[in-house]
């Protein structure tokens, strides 16, 4: 499970052809939904006990063929013809990229409009720019030209510098890539060529731990089977290696030696798929096909192999590697759509004072109307010239709009754009200490943190609910056979071996000793029984073992140690589960040496034995099974099949041997129970008719050019029945480290819990238990049913027995967990039973979903987010928690075993599990303190500084005369003021790691949004309003009737403004760094130079006034009068609230300092009676 | 919890993995500043400091604030307002027909000396709802052409009064061309005259600075309308103080221009005859002039505002300080106590 790159479909899926899931084709998957959620389109329920992947070889592609190619064979016009080795006839009808790829976005000739473009993409920039052009209108013409220009280009000069910085890299890193040399077949012989000239059609040879230039299909190989084992790891993450073939018919020829090659290759149009390929290739007249283990793709490397020729079919930005090359999502964060929100009343504010503003103009010179023409001040007539004209008045209404629209531009700021530079600057600085937490470093992974998206950092304080997938997730994926049932008997007492034992099954060749790499548990009877191989229940043990090591995609490698005589075998493979059971097998005597596509060769008990492999029935999630048929040393063919117990036990013929099949189900019940991961094993003989009739229907199942995945699926489905039971095995998936500690941390917090599997019900349920998601003391609700009514008629009764819980128990309401299967959830999600569900769910505390598919995870999340204000956080790490993981508010990828899908489609990715913990609690506490704190005081500082502007104006007859000169209200925001917030956002922490950690509960402030609410909004915005009239009127009324001129006022009144804002921000730092100190007082400082320096400007009006009126007593009286007047109501209200209204933080932070809380609450770290009543 | 475990791979299968040489550790490196641990200062607002701060405002504000309500008090100000007395009766129904005449507009005042004044006794002229800061009025100025003679040309933010003809004004600009021109002599009661001192009333930056040294006025007061006064134009710019005092626009619509300085003192009781010429128009838009003699303290003018606010403020804390020293005496609440935090709290009674 949580394997499956594809997302399986009905018949009407094939309306939309090359639908896969996969990086970025998030945006599809949602449309797709929609499109069919009306009906069951989820066909696929259960994902697939076989926990295999293989889904991520053959099958994928060939799954994917079902809609994208079965009913729409490759025709003319979407197919891509490649002539062999003819790159000229090959590029001469099409549109072929070449092979040099180009990932940055701009040349230096269309850097300028083409950044510019981008950047006004934003509407913040929009705004700046309509002000700046606004203000070029000679009419309107508030500021100089250069001090209005100012902000908008710092912001484009700094944002095109940090573009351009990035291109740069790019562009280097293209430079590398496309100069990088490969070897290529011209004239005959193979000539060196750079990458970015190699053109589609030409034959490129590769060698061994050489990266692939581009996208081909693979002709012949050094291994005369013609196998290539490649390396995805930078494609898709995995790892381990896997097998390419070349065709025979290819493998075959030397084509160094050929004059003149003149093979077709017909394939589908570039496309995103990276386990899909599908095409066929015409040599000398005959036709064979090709599907996606025929090609090699770019990016990844060749390995175990000394070379591989191929052909190249698709190149530069047209490869695989290059399509999937896509953005991190965007997301915008719940925070900053209430801040939109805030700022539109912001926008509304703004509106009233321009009205006001240019409303009392009009009053003012309708009242003075016959005074104008002569007024000193004024003077509406122009005398100079002969005729008498009016003088830059455009009559009353006129007027009236000018100063309507100068007032918008003298106060601008009232919007504060400087908000989203300060706050992307403090997502970067965030984002740098999220990933450089030594505490979120994976060790064994070697990764770190990463943060994908920057635009919700603070999300991460304000999670309700996280939906979590489970293996690979809560569970490390790394299969451990545990016990086998064979032949209906149990043997589950295996034990560690020690060294010496370990000799046993170790395998002497060639003067070697051959060993596994890892070590398996073994059961010693058992391992007795697969010795004798002469009585019954040794050959069944024996055709079991067989079984597991052969029915599987596995690729044996030796290794070497340190010791030449030892090697290890290790066993490389897709899928875990296959894995853990060659290893078992290997381990009781039956050890995997050797797989090629014909044969592969098993050492049972000493004894080298061949088996032909006649052919191979993938695995795929319809059937949830393969099975492989054997030609055995003794001649006989078998075929031998495992599969997920649902699917298999259909296919298997109970009557003969009833007991068996009964007591087998049995312990896979059990074997589930204890939260193992089952398969069930059969095999079954062929007689040489069936053989006939297969071997024929599967060659020309396999060789058709229409809908061959069906037809195999057919065939595969017409061998797979009668099967004779050999058994049942069990595989442990650990949980991961500290996986109970973080559930119950996360729970603690207040934060619910729901696991998404695709496991079954057993399996999930135990699981459940062993993470501490599931206690004794809950009730358990359990749905499962197949159809709608049923599913109905279960959600009422679940509700009725809800609600006598709750009336029932008083006080310690008793905790319900909710599970529910897939099957269920076809005929709840999407219907109007969804809102039962949803009523049902709120009310219990825990929610397991098994067996769903990657959709329905999707639809689970989405069915919390349409109908709540709760943030959701999904987290997952394998393809089918992309869904999921893009839906939710915060999607989290794993970067474990399983690819890099999930990673890929993510905002954030680590490492493990409980890394969750120090995440939310730790990061997104503080993310959204500093942020929700930053928001705010940035509406405070603009707001304050216009206010003070708009309350000149009243003074002014209504004329936007500002008396802070330009320069100052435009360095206002970019330099006095902008330092100290930002480092504040970045630096200041309320509380202290330790402390969130201990307390969870702490993390219930974001979830309330204790920090940014429209309250707090309010109290900010009237804190403003007194702050703005004490900061104006304490000059105005020491001055009035003085001589003091306006520049000297307006300096005062700009350091006024300053200093009180920065000491408003002091007052509300909790921690003081240097930095902090620097900043903040730096600033201060800063703004007195910059003061000074404009006036010493000779040709401002202001010139010298600064040195003037700060030689005066008088203005400093005024300066500490307006900070300390402006403050105080703020510093009585805050120390009150503090006092007997403490929140959480406050009263861990005091606890913090004075160290209380350690010593007098060491019991059950005051955790909710509520949330966890005492087990004992 | 869990997290300061250092993370290991898990053993069982798989750890065979981690034995491999690791090549290159990506772990962060370790610094105070990445895991943000830099010593910090984290002070918190006990029951101590409040009550201190509010105790140490209150002790720096209630002196200043006398401090400054005695300087206030010890300013002495005579403030005569002439402008409808300077008007002869019989044409107070057309103040403005009288203030564009050609008439003579000298009128004579009487002052009383309420206190003694000792010098440097400061002449200032009020004009009330003159609203020298009015956007198309501060704008009406060249400080270029006031600098240089090279540049007497740059009249363009002048207009109207930019040129006359195709001659530029010297000083151009609205603010030049209004210049107040309203003259005051004083006579004391036994008819010696008290002489204004007009030398130094400017700012020194801006005869030095801003004021050309060899800019003469040329070509002002020469249009349809007069503003104001005339400017001799034998005189360079930055002697011309009357002028330069007046270009630095006033902040608020009621203002005072100083217009010279008694070096006398005055005697309470003194009478002081003013002769003056009520030239200038503000009968045009009601403006009220006044004329202002003052002493001056460490703190300025006559103004009681500042000192009343500190005493306020500073009462207020020291109110305050008393009553946060009462609710921590009837209201205690230990810091950092956890029995306030939410989920120990009862739920119930909140």
């Amino acid at each position: 499970m949580d394997s499956n790159s594809q997302i399986e479909m009905n018949e009407n899926s094939c309306k939309v052809p090359d639908f896969t899931l996969n990086t970025s084709s998030g945006r599809s998957i949602s449309s797709f939904q929609s499109k069919t959620s009306g009906g069951h389109s989820i066909k696929e329920v259960g994902f697939t006990e076989l926990g295999s992947k293989p889904v991520r070889h053959g099958s994928t592609g060939a799954d994917s063929e079902v809609f994208s190619s079965s009913y729409r064979e490759i025709n003319e016009d979407d197919a891509r013809l490649v002539y062999v080795n003819d790159p000229e006839k090959t590029n001469e009808k099409f549109e072929i990229a070449g092979n040099s790829i180009r990932t940055g976005k701009y040349s230096i000739l269309t850097f300028l409009p083409r950044n510019l473009f981008e950047q006004f993409h934003r509407l913040a920039y929009i705004y700046f720019l309509v002000i700046a052009i606004l203000n070029q209108l000679p009419q309107l013409a508030v500021f100089g030209r250069g001090a209005s220009l100012l902000p908008l280009s710092f912001v484009l000069v700094v944002t095109a510098i940090k573009d351009a910085y990035e291109d740069y890299r790019r562009h280097r890193s293209d430079k590398i890539e496309n100069n990088r040399s490969a070897w290529v077949l011209v004239n005959q012989q193979f000539q060196q060529k750079k990458w970015k000239d190699i053109s589609v059609g030409e034959i490129v040879k590769v060698s061994g731990n050489e990266s692939l230039p581009c996208d081909m299909v693979l002709l012949s190989t050094s291994e005369t089977t013609g196998v290539a084992y490649i390396q995805t790891t930078n494609l898709d993450g995995e790892s381990n290696l896997k097998t390419r073939y070349a065709k025979q018919e290819t493998q075959m020829r030397n084509l160094e030696d050929e004059e003149k090659i003149s093979w077709l290759i017909k394939c589908e149009k570039p496309n995103r798929n990276i386990y899909g390929f599908q095409a066929n290739i015409n040599i000398d007249g005959k036709q064979i096909s090709l599907g996606p283990s025929n090609i090699i793709l770019r990016g990844c490397e060749l390995k175990n192999t000394d070379w591989a020729l191929g052909v190249a079919v698709y190149a530069g930005r047209e490869t695989k590697a290059m399509l999937n090359n896509s953005g991190a999502p965007s997301k915008r964060s719940r925070l900053e759509t209430r801040m939109n929100r805030e700022i539109f009343f912001l926008s509304i504010f703004l509106v009233t004072l321009c009205a006001v503003v240019s409303f009392c103009h009009g009053v003012w010179l309708r009242k003075h109307e016959d005074e104008l023409d002569m007024m000193q001040f004024y003077r509406r007539k122009d005398y100079s010239e002969g005729e008498v004209e009016n003088y830059e008045y455009y009559g009353w209404g006129m007027e009236i709009l000018f100063v309507f629209l100068m007032s918008i531009i003298v106060f601008q700021i009232m919007i504060p754009i400087s908000l989203y530079i300060s706050m992307e600057l403090v997502r970067v600085g965030q984002a740098y200490f999220m990933i450089r937490d030594n505490q979120m470093f994976d060790e064994s992974s070697n990764s770190r943190f990463q943060c994908r998206s920057l635009n919700i950092n603070e999300d991460l304080g304000q999670i309700k609910y996280v939906f979590s997938d489970k293996t690979g997730t809560l569970t490390e994926n790394k299969m451990e056979f545990q016990c086998a049932s064979i032949g209906g008997l149990d043997y589950s007492n295996g034990k560690a071996i020690t060294d010496n034992e370990q000799a046993e099954y170790s395998v002497q060749a060639k003067e070697m000793v051959l060993r596994p790499k890892m070590k398996v548990k073994v059961d010693q009877e058992l391992l007795t029984l697969s010795k004798s191989k002469n009585s019954d229940k040794g050959r069944q043990v024996h055709d079991f073992f067989v079984a597991l090591a052969a029915c599987n995609t596995i690729v044996p490698l030796t290794v070497e140690t340190s010791d030449p005589a030892i090697k290890l075998i290790e066993y490389q493979g897709e899928s875990p589960d296959e894995q853990a059971l060659v290893y078992a097998a290997a381990a009781y005597g039956f050890m995997l040496i050797e797989r090629t596509s014909g044969h592969i060769v098993v050492e049972i008990q000493g004894e080298r034995q061949r088996f032909n492999v006649l052919g191979l029935h993938e695995f795929d999630s319809d059937r949830k099974r393969m099975s492989v048929i054997l030609g055995c040393p003794d001649k006989t063919v078998k075929v031998f099949v495992k599969g997920a117990d649902t699917s298999m036990l259909s296919v298997i013929n109970k009557s003969l041997n009833l007991n068996m099949v009964k007591s087998t189900e049995a312990h896979l019940h059990s074997y589930s129970s204890k939260g193992l991961r089952t398969l069930l094993i059969g095999n079954r003989e062929l007689n040489t008719s069936e053989f006939g009739q297969w071997q024929s229907s599967y060659e020309l199942a396999s060789t058709a050019l229409m809908g061959r995945v069906a037809l195999l699926r057919k065939v595969a489905n017409n061998i797979e029945k009668n099967i004779n039971l050999l058994g049942a095995s069990g595989i442990e998936d650990k949980l991961q480290q500290g996986v109970p500690e973080a559930i119950f941390s996360l729970r603690t917090a207040g934060i619910k819990v729901w696991i998404l599997t695709g496991d079954k019900q057993e399996t999930a349920i135990s699981i459940g238990y062993s993470s501490k998601l599931l206690t004794n003391t809950m009730s358990q609700i359990v749905i499962n049913n197949n159809s709608k009514d049923s599913c109905r008629k279960s959600l009422e009764d679940a509700l009725v027995l809800c609600k006598k819980l709750s009336t029932d128990s008083d006080g310690e309401a008793s905790q319900l967990a909710l599970i529910i299967d897939g099957a269920s959830l076809v005929y709840i999600l999407d219907t109007e039973l969804e809102e039962q569900l949803f009523v049902l769910s709120s009310k219990c505390s825990v929610v397991l979903c098994c067996r769903v598919a990657p959709l329905q995870k999707a639809g689970i999340v989405a069915l919390i987010k349409n109908r709540t204000d709760d943030m959701t956080l999904a987290i997952g790490d394998g393809a089918n928690d992309v869904s999921m993981i893009q839906r939710a508010d915060v999607g989290i990828g794993i970067s474990g075993q399983e690819g890099r899908q999930a990673v890929m489609a993510s905002d954030f990715a680590m490492g493990q599990f409980r890394f969750l913990v120090p995440l939310l609690f730790v990061h997104g506490h503080w993310n959204y303190q500093r942020m929700s704190y930053m928001i705010l005081y940035n509406f405070y500082r603009n707001a304050v500084f216009v206010l003070i502007l708009f309350w000149y104006v009243l003074f002014t007859s209504f004329t936007l005369t500002t008396a802070i000169t330009d320069w100052s209200s435009v360095l206002y925001s970019v330099i006095y003021t902008a330092i100290p917030t930002v480092i504040v956002g970045v630096l200041d922490k309320d509380l202290s790691r330790t402390t969130l950690l201990k307390y969870p509960q702490l993390y219930g402030a974001g979830q309330r949004q204790e920090s940014y609410n429209g309250k707090l909004f309010c109290v900010t915005i009237m804190d403003t309003l007194w702050q703005s009239i004490a900061a104006f009127t304490v000059p105005l009324l020491a001055y009035w009737g003085s001589n003091v001129d306006t520049s000297s006022l307006g300096d005062l009144w700009t350091l006024a403004v300053v200093i009180m804002v920065n000491i408003h921000l002091a007052m509300d730092v909790t921690r003081w760094y240097w930095i902090t100190h620097a900043a903040i007082w730096g600033s201060t400082i800063a703004t007195f130079l910059c003061v000074m320096v404009i006036d010493t400007l000779p040709t401002l009006p202001g010139h010298w006034a600064f040195f003037h009126i700060a030689s005066t007593k008088l203005f400093w009286v005024c300066l500490l009068g307006i900070t300390v007047g402006a403050l105080v109501p703020r510093f009585v209200v805050k120390c009150f609230v503090q006092y007997y209204r403490p929140n959480d933080i406050q009263v861990a932070r005091e606890a913090e300092k004075f160290g209380n809380l350690r010593d007098s609450q060491d019991e059950p770290q005051g955790m909710n009676p509520i949330f966890y009543p005492p087990r004992r | 919890m869990n997290s300061n475990t250092p993370s290991s791979s898990a053993g069982g299968p798989g750890s065979a993995d981690a034995t491999a040489p690791r090549r290159n550790s990506k772990r962060p490196k370790y610094s105070r500043f990445t895991q943000q641990e830099l010593p910090a200062c984290k002070p918190i607002l006990t029951p101590k400091w409040v009550i201190s701060t509010f105790l140490l405002v209150s002790f720096i504000f209630i002196p200043i604030g006398i401090v400054s309500l005695f300087a206030s008090r010890d300013v002495v100000e005579i403030v005569h307002g002439y402008e409808t007395e300077c008007i002869p009766s019989g044409s107070r129904n057309d103040k403005v027909g009288f203030i564009q005449s050609d008439q003579d507009k000298t009128c004579i005042r009487t002052l009383t000396v309420p206190k003694d004044m000792s010098q440097p006794i400061y002449v200032y002229y009020q004009l009330d709802n003159f609203y020298q800061n009015h956007r198309r009025y501060v704008r009406s100025r060249s400080d270029q052409q006031l600098r240089s003679p090279e540049n007497a040309r740059e009249t363009g933010s002048c207009s109207p009064e930019d040129t006359v003809g195709d001659t530029a004004i010297v000083p151009c600009g609205l603010i030049a061309w209004s210049l107040f021109n309203d003259t005051y002599h004083f006579t004391s009661n036994n008819g010696g005259q008290i002489p204004i001192n007009k030398r130094g009333i400017s700012w020194q930056s801006d005869r030095e600075r801003k004021f050309g040294r060899n800019v003469y006025p040329s070509n002002f007061q020469n249009g349809t309308l007069i503003g104001g006064a005339r400017l001799n134009e034998s005189i360079p710019l930055s002697e011309q103080e009357d002028l330069i005092v007046w270009m630095r626009t006033a902040a608020l619509p009621t203002f005072r221009k100083l217009y010279g300085k008694i070096e006398v003192n005055l005697r309470q009781g003194d009478v002081i005859n003013v002769t003056l010429q009520n030239n200038y128009n503000t009968y045009s838009f009601n403006g009220r002039k006044k004329l202002v003699l003052s002493t001056t303290s460490w703190l300025g003018g006559k103004n009681d505002f500042v000192g009343i606010a500190y005493l306020t403020v500073g009462g207020l804390c020291f109110f305050l300080a008393i009553v946060f020293v009462l609710i921590y005496l009837i209201k205690p609440r230990q810091l950092g106590d956890p029995s306030y935090l939410s989920w120990n709290r009862n739920p119930g009674g909140h």
